[in-house]
């Protein structure tokens, strides 16, 4: 490390002494927390995707910017065949490796590189499988990537064709999802060579927009511009990630211009970002879903119409205002508006206690005393879950039912918030992964997901919405998914497996004088196109 | 002396194991495991579940898994991070200095406006300042850290714009950190201003991590004072007419230090705590933060090896203490 450091401390020196600093420009992003590595692929939180792959890294696809369509990364093209099983991608020429200390690039991206990059994840044989002990690769297994790559050839040095084990159409989003970061294989061999691996989580080469420059651990990250990014290059020269865990002493920092950008501020500090005039607030509706899932294998709520005198009972409005504070939005789907194939044409279980109460004597429910499970902690989906538990709580003894609200440590209400007998109904969410309907659908609502340890915590089998999930899943054109997925959300409505509870709004605070800093519907925080003007 | 020094050395050894125990045992009887937080929302099935446990280790009995850990730890091998796959030695040593330099500082701080304080609060016993100052050290005595932290932010960082919001450095400044201490580096740096930007960096959390045991020291310097002042040899001192400072500097002062040193190194131990909070408020890159994290993500090789190195540099100085109480009293010494 020292002499990595050495060299870039004498190289900033002489960037503060000779140059004049007024010409570079430096942006600083009070980021959240701490990224575990700099390796993407073991990974799962967006602190370290934001940290490695959005910043140093390319895929062969990439997420459009600020949507969830996919386009062209690294691949400049790609041709399926009709059976949907192969995919041949063309990679984009002349792509180039950052340079670090101890490794200079001899060559372009080309083939080797992206078959490295799947091989390691997916080949237990390969020497890069376990580079450091005890490394998993959580996402390459969550989206079964092992089970569908069936081979990865290489036709030329420009051309790699892939064969999937069955057709699956979200497979160009998958690779588009951090995971799938293309890494270089000659660094990975220097790497190898030098008996150094481990260094490869601590010194990421990419391609992206952005070059690692060092790292103090919890507490800065440096990174420099890429001046020989393929794309289009950043307008910042050096981008600085200032790390500060505490949402209110991020609004400070920002306030006193100590940083230029932060993400996730805790909404009672809106109101402070609005009234400051060095300040604006920019904001988009989330990839993400709160709901409550009720056990619909227990009783009563194995009966659909005890379930939706319970979605009656709910003033869901109330709960937006109280909870949310204006940062979200009613839901009635299980997928956000901004997702293709949403259904607005369905209608919402309304606001309704008096139908409720007679929905239940007609199901002969009486006196009926139910647990809802409100989780400990705070999440992207979910401001604060104990008060939204208090609310159904109090929206439900006025129709006659008495809940009792749980809670257990959140490790444990991950774990037991599966399990198949469970008590009681669960407040849960979900942020998107890669834009994908059947990254919400399947994930949560599948019958395949059921079961102990699985996501589907209604343990909700309906073999007609499964089917059509699956039939979505084969199919490459995407108006005809869209029919699919519209249709099951018909089901998903008519049988209510869940309480469908909101959309959160995220919002982003940032100096008046940033510009060209765009959301990420799926929760990233990418600096390639932001400036700072005068 | 050096028999004085191996005999507490010797004491060391069976505290150490029962911390090993105490942290091993500890992050393990907490619910929620490492595998299931990292699966998160997704959830994970029974097998891959016992799958990942396997390869970590966690399957085998736990006396197995304990066992294997003092091995380890007689090789000097403390394990690896489960999320940054990281030796947790390499990362205490980064991190350690942080803390070290920040719980310095403060206890510095609390000694020299601690000590002063209760002697002149002893000496004008019932006085406006002796009520005052006590009235004071009550209070921050019963401040909630967190709390005192954000209001010094908010009033002399956000109002005021005196001081830097948090960190160590200011993001201008990019030099090596051979020694961790950023005060010192700041200066081998040669950056004209760096030491400056370290300073100022450092003069908030070392006030918050100070309220605590400064508020302790002075009540505790005022009343061992008092009972001092009222010993015989004082008297006597006072009746052949030394002027009244050397009395209280020298007769008194000497002989009451020996219970406040007892303080100020237990005060240490109570540093390291405070060291967690205030370090998340000012996001101070120390081991408090470090522990916070890593018992959040159930991260037990960094728990149990990160508490046991802790407390080892507790015991440390809680042992440089003792050695200090032989100096200033030489009965202990004798003993």
């Amino acid at each position: 490390m020292s002499v990595l450091t050495r060299s870039l401390m004498a190289a900033s020196i002489i960037a503060l002494g000779t140059a004049a600093p007024a010409l570079s420009k430096t942006f600083v992003y009070c980021s959240e927390a701490s990224p575990e590595g700099f390796d993407p692929a073991p990974y799962t939180s967006g602190t370290t995707f934001d940290a490695a792959a959005h910043t140093v890294f390319n895929r062969l696809t990439e997420f459009k910017k600020g949507g969830t369509e996919v386009e062209p990364g690294l691949a400049e093209s790609w041709d399926v065949s009709d059976d949907g099983l192969e995919y041949t991608f063309h990679l984009r020429p002349g792509v180039k490796f950052h340079s670090v200390d101890g490794f200079t690039p001899t060559r372009e991206m080309n083939a080797d590189d992206v078959i490295f990059s799947f091989e390691r994840q997916g080949d237990a044989e390969n020497p890069w499988h376990q580079y450091i002990p005890g490394v998993t690769y959580e996402y390459y297994s969550a989206m079964e990537m092992a089970d569908l790559i069936a081979s990865i050839d290489k036709v030329d040095d420009m051309t790699v064709k892939i064969t999937l084990s069955r057709p699956e159409a979200p497979f160009i989003a998958n690779i588009a999802m951090p995971f799938m970061s293309i890494m270089s294989k000659e660094y990975a061999d220097t790497l190898a060579e030098n008996d150094n691996m481990a260094q490869m989580n601590n010194v990421p080469v990419g391609t992206g927009p952005f070059q690692f420059v060092a790292y103090q651990q919890d507490a800065v990250i440096r990174y420099k511009k890429n001046a020989d990014y393929w794309g289009t290059a950043p307008k910042i020269d050096d981008l600085v990630f200032a790390i500060t865990p505490e949402a209110s002493v991020r609004l400070q920092r920002l306030q006193a211009n100590e940083c230029q950008l932060m993400p996730y501020p805790s909404p009672a500090d809106l109101e402070t970002v609005r009234n400051d005039d060095n300040l604006k607030l920019d904001h988009q509706p989330g990839l993400n879903v709160a709901y409550m899932a009720y056990n619909t294998t227990m009783a009563p709520f194995d009966d659909v119409n005890v379930r939706k005198a319970i979605n009656k009972a709910i003033n869901k409005d109330a709960i937006i205002d109280a909870v949310f504070q204006g940062a979200g939005e009613v839901a009635k789907n299980p997928i956000p508006p901004t997702m293709w194939s949403y259904n607005d044409a369905i209608e919402d279980d309304s606001y309704d206690p008096e139908a409720a109460k007679q929905m239940l004597a007609d199901a002969g429910v009486e006196n009926l005393d139910m647990k809802i499970w409100a989780m400990p902690v705070q999440r992207p989906y979910m401001p604060n879950a104990r008060r939204t538990a208090e609310m159904m709580q109090e929206d439900l003894s006025k129709v006659g039912v008495n809940a009792e609200i749980v809670s257990y440590e959140w490790g444990e209400y991950l774990q037991r918030s599966t399990e198949v007998d469970r008590d009681g109904a669960v407040i849960m969410g979900w942020t998107g992964d890669n834009g994908d309907p059947d990254n919400f659908l399947s994930v949560l609502l599948s019958c395949a997901a059921t079961g102990e340890g699985g996501s589907n915590r209604s343990q909700w089998c309906d073999e007609e919405f499964s089917d059509l999930l699956a039939q979505a899943k084969q199919t490459t054109d995407q108006a005809e998914r869209t029919k699919l997925y519209e249709q099951a959300q018909v089901i998903f409505k008519e049988q209510a497996p869940w309480l469908t509870i909101a959309h959160s709004v995220q919002y982003v605070p940032m100096q008046k004088n940033v510009e060209g800093f765009v959301i990420s519907p799926l929760g990233d925080f990418t600096f390639e196109t932001v400036d700072l003007v005068d | 002396m050096i028999r004085f020094i191996f005999n507490k050395l010797l004491y060391l050894v069976p505290t150490l194991l029962g911390i090993t125990i105490v942290a091993f045992g500890f992050v393990r009887v907490l619910p929620g495991d490492p595998v299931t937080l990292l699966a998160g929302e997704r959830g994970i099935s029974p097998e891959r579940h016992a799958q990942l446990s396997a390869q970590l280790g966690f399957d085998r009995p736990i006396w197995e898994q304990y066992f294997d850990f003092l091995v380890r730890l007689a090789h000097g091998d403390f394990g690896n991070s489960l999320v940054t796959k990281k030796p947790v030695l390499d990362e205490f040593l980064t991190l350690f200095p942080a803390t070290l330099e920040l719980a310095f500082c403060a206890i510095v701080l609390a000694t020299l406006i601690g000590v002063p304080v209760g002697v002149l609060a002893a000496i004008k016993r019932g006085s406006w300042f002796d009520q005052i100052s006590m009235t004071a050290a009550l209070v921050g005595f019963s401040m909630p850290i967190f709390w005192w932290g954000l209001l010094l932010i908010i009033f002399f960082s956000g109002t005021l714009g005196w001081t830097p919001v948090s960190g160590r450095m200011s993001l201008m400044f990019y030099f090596d950190t051979p020694t961790g201490f950023m005060l010192i580096d700041s200066l081998l740096s040669g950056q004209s201003g760096a030491f400056r930007s370290a300073l100022s960096h450092l003069v908030l959390p070392a006030i918050v991590l100070a309220t605590i045991p400064l508020a302790v020291i002075a009540r505790q310097t005022r009343s061992a004072m008092l009972e001092v002042m009222g010993e015989d040899y004082v008297r006597t001192a006072r009746a052949k007419g030394l002027p009244a400072k050397r009395v209280v500097m020298v007769h008194a002062l000497r002989n009451a230090m020996v219970p406040v040193i007892t303080t100020i190194g237990l005060q240490v131990g109570l540093l390291m705590a405070g060291a967690i909070l205030t370090e998340t408020i000012f996001s101070w890159p120390g081991v408090g933060k470090w522990m916070i994290d890593s018992i959040s993500r159930r991260d037990y090789p960094v728990v149990q090896s990160g508490l046991l190195l802790i407390a080892g540099m507790v015991m440390i100085v809680n042992l440089l203490v003792d050695l200090t109480y032989g100096f200033i009293n030489p009965r202990i010494r004798h003993k």
